[in-house]
């Protein structure tokens, strides 16, 4: 496992630097907001991300896609975050694709992967039932009737709910709530019969449903992987959701820290830079060993997941831990190091205080994958 | 059959016919363990160890990648990974512990002489010359720049007068290699030079200091009229900083490696530590809030592992980025050790006599010389100076 990226990946991150340096620079995001646009992601820059084969990086090429696996897919997550690019390429080009290449079947892979990749079809994956992240929670039910399922339940917090064609739903064929066994995936069209999707208000400002399913009928070929084998094959797809978005935390973290250093190098107080203060620079330097040290969690667990590795999972979990925690450090010092500036909905720098504090609960808190390394560590 | 797999099975055999038993995984936990860091002086309380220095020493293999007119291994990159490998393989103990091998041959390969470097280099590879390290003084602790120890031209030699302090087990070294002042009139980094003297020289006295762990790894080092030759000065007179500050490179990438816990199950691993004073229960650390801390620490330390790593794979990049490790790697061993203390209860206070085991009064003292290790080298508060300007740019006062 080589921690540094290869010629092709390091092309695709600048290119995505590029783009989002002109095409959705932080005043883009700003102006979805304050439009209060229903999406709040733009159309015409997820046609521009389509035009550039970015919903294909995880699919393969039979589909259309390029199968260039999650570390590049992660460099341009990692690269869009830095101006708080919204967009659907986490629900869709990481979720959905990567849960239906590695799940799907034939018909659903050629039903579903090539829309993905032409940018038709944008995906969302409904886990959540409960305020805190733990899939064996899982209340909601599909019950066998005939060659159907019924689908009765509710999920909470879906990334892109609001606005996804497509739903990957877990839910329970059989068991209690607590059991990570009896769980399976569908895999259906969100405008099917008695769904009813709540857009939320999020501090973030990013595109989020709750979805109830209300005796929602769906045809047996719904099913997505093996029946009752979802509670692994969700930990699956979750584990390179946790990748991807702790590449996501670690393009913020560095972008709030860099926008932080340029203030403490022009800012002056009693007639110096306030960036000539140590109490500002050990913390400066201090943020930057975090940074550091996240980004090597992330780039080993990228590695790890492109190369199958047993090591994945705790990986997963440590990458989503450092992100968390170093996000959650920035975003704090970020402000305090701005000063009252720091407070203002004018000035940027609160915008990813407020991604920070959402993207850390995505898929599992630090605390929840300090919990999770511990117990795939063996103690 | 590539070369380098011809390589790994030569060294393979070469391995198992040269590395004695007791110097490996397996070997009879009544033969005593040297710690061995050879010189003049060096006692061995298993002569296997000796043997096994010695075999090392004769390959180049403490120093794999020096080229072999030095005495190193003259390996290539790759050809270190193997012999690394092969030596994990059969739990090869390291057979020499050196601050040559760490801190001075590098920079001598770098700023010595042809005869400097044909002259010292295979001693240190070999194990033959002990070396310690004179550059902090009584008045020069973080600002190192300001040492005073003087050396004066008096013709064909140095005269040399003042005094050091911490240098590691100088009481057991042959050589040191010094910071001296021999531009009195200069502004204070350009008047300094980059000294050898041998300790046996007239003059040359040491004084061990009793630190709180009650151990005494650091010295002080009197120099009363020594007398050292000209041939001992590496590099240009007066140019002695730039070498100082290389050097300190190497040392802090070496501290940093204190980083790096004992692996699972070992002695010093919190969580066997933990398990053993906490309890276990399904195989986990009995006490939740313990188990907790921990774990947070494993991860940083896993991070951690990983950074080294991606800095070797990144390569040249080190100059920039050892002050991090030093300051990460040092304050990091430091929690460690608070945890494991904290972890073991009573025990882990525990200082002398029959009443507690060897591992929970090790432990103690080994806590106690961790508060060194954000001081030495360089404090954490210098790492974070170096860093705030140096990578970060920030602007000075």
């Amino acid at each position: 496992m080589k921690l540094v990226l290869s010629e092709e990946e390091q092309f695709l991150k600048d290119t995505a630097k590029n783009f989002a340096d002109e095409r959705s620079p932080i005043s883009h995001f700003r102006s979805l907001r304050d439009n209060n646009d229903p999406k709040l992601w733009d159309k015409d820059i997820w046609s521009e991300m389509v035009k550039l084969g970015w919903p294909g990086i995880l699919i393969p090429e039979e589909f259309g896609g390029s199968n260039f696996g999650v570390t590049g897919i992660g460099v341009i997550l990692q690269e869009c975050a830095k101006t708080l690019t919204p967009s659907p390429l986490f629900a869709t080009g990481v979720l959905g694709a990567y849960a239906i290449t590695q799940f799907g079947n034939d018909d659903q892979k050629s039903n579903y992967l090539p829309k993905i990749v032409s940018g038709e079809i944008t995906t969302a994956l409904a886990i959540d039932e409960t305020s805190h992240h733990e899939p064996s929670k899982t209340e909601m039910t599909a019950k066998k009737n005939d060659s159907n399922f019924i689908l009765n339940g509710k999920k909470i917090f879906v990334i892109d709910g609001a606005s996804a064609d497509i739903l990957i739903v877990l839910a329970r064929t059989s068991g209690v709530k607590g059991d990570s066994t009896g769980l399976s995936l569908f895999i259906l069209n969100s405008d099917t019969s008695g769904i009813e999707t709540k857009k939320l208000d999020m501090a973030d400002s990013r595109n989020y449903a709750n979805i109830s399913f209300n005796e929602v009928i769906i045809d047996e070929s719904s099913l997505l992987g093996d029946l009752e084998t979802a509670g692994e094959t969700v930990e699956s797809i979750l584990d390179i959701g946790r990748i991807a978005m702790s590449a996501e935390m670690l393009g913020n973290a560095e972008s709030a820290f860099e926008i932080t250093l340029d203030y403490l190098k022009q800012r002056k107080q009693f007639g110096a830079l306030i960036g000539s203060f140590q109490a500002l620079q050990h913390r400066a330097a201090e943020m930057f060993c975090e940074i550091e040290l996240t980004k090597s969690s992330v780039m080993a667990a990228m590695r790890a997941a492109d190369e199958n590795s047993n090591e994945l999972q705790r990986l997963s979990s440590l990458s989503k831990t450092m992100a968390g925690e170093t996000l959650h450090l920035v975003s704090n010092e970020a402000i305090q190091m701005h000063g009252g500036i720091g407070v203002t909905d004018e000035y940027d720098i609160g915008f990813f205080l407020k991604r920070a504090r959402v993207a850390e609960q995505i898929f599992g808190s630090a605390k929840y994958h300090t919990e999770r390394y511990a117990n795939l560590s063996g103690f | 059959m590539s070369n380098l797999d011809k390589f790994r099975q030569e060294t393979r055999e070469w391995l198992d016919k040269n590395c004695p038993p007791s110097m490996r995984t397996g070997a009879d936990p009544k033969i005593p363990v040297d710690e061995v860091w050879g010189g003049r002086n060096a006692e061995y309380k298993n002569p296997e160890s000796k043997i096994w220095l010695d075999r090392m020493g004769e390959k180049g293999w403490t120093m794999p990648t020096v080229p072999k007119e030095y005495g190193g291994g003259g390996l290539t990159k790759e050809e270190v990974k193997v012999l690394n490998e092969e030596l994990f393989g059969i739990g090869a103990k390291q057979p020499l512990l050196s601050f040559g091998i760490w801190m001075l041959a590098p920079v001598l390969l770098e700023y010595g002489s042809e005869e400097q470097k044909k002259e010292h280099i295979p001693k240190i590879i070999k194990g033959e010359i002990r070396w310690c390290q004179g550059y902090s003084e009584p008045g020069s602790g973080s600002d190192l720049a300001s040492l005073a120890t003087k050396a004066e031209d008096i013709g064909e030699k140095f005269l040399v007068n003042g005094q050091k302090v911490w240098t590691s087990y100088a009481d057991k070294a042959d050589w040191i290699f010094a910071l001296v002042r021999t531009g009195p009139k200069e502004p204070k980094h350009d008047g300094i030079s980059f000294l050898l003297i041998d300790m046996a020289t007239k003059g040359v006295s040491t004084k061990p200091i009793t630190l709180i762990s009650g151990k005494s790894p650091f010295c002080e080092t009197f120099f009363d009229n020594v007398e050292v030759p000209k041939e001992n000065l590496i590099g240009e007179l007066n140019a002695g900083w730039t070498i100082a500050k290389k050097l300190l490179q190497h040392e802090r990438a070496f501290i940093s490696n204190f980083g790096l816990a004992a692996g699972m199950g070992s002695k010093r691993d919190v969580v066997s530590i933990a398990k053993k004073h906490l309890g276990e229960e399904n195989g986990k650390i009995k006490n939740n809030f313990y188990r907790s801390e921990i774990s947070s620490h494993k991860i940083k330390e896993h991070a951690f592992g990983l950074t080294l790593k991606r800095a070797g794979d990144e390569g040249g990049k080190a100059s920039a980025t050892a002050s991090m490790f030093k300051l990460y790697g040092t304050e990091h061993n430091k929690k460690r050790h608070e945890l494991m203390v904290a972890a073991s209860g009573i025990n882990g206070v525990a200082w002398d006599g029959d009443e507690f085991d060897d591992d929970d009064k090790n432990l103690t003292r080994a806590w106690l010389r961790t508060k060194g290790n954000s001081i030495e080298g360089g404090t954490s508060e210098v790492q974070l100076n170096v860093i705030s300007k140096r990578v970060l740019g920030l602007p000075s006062q």
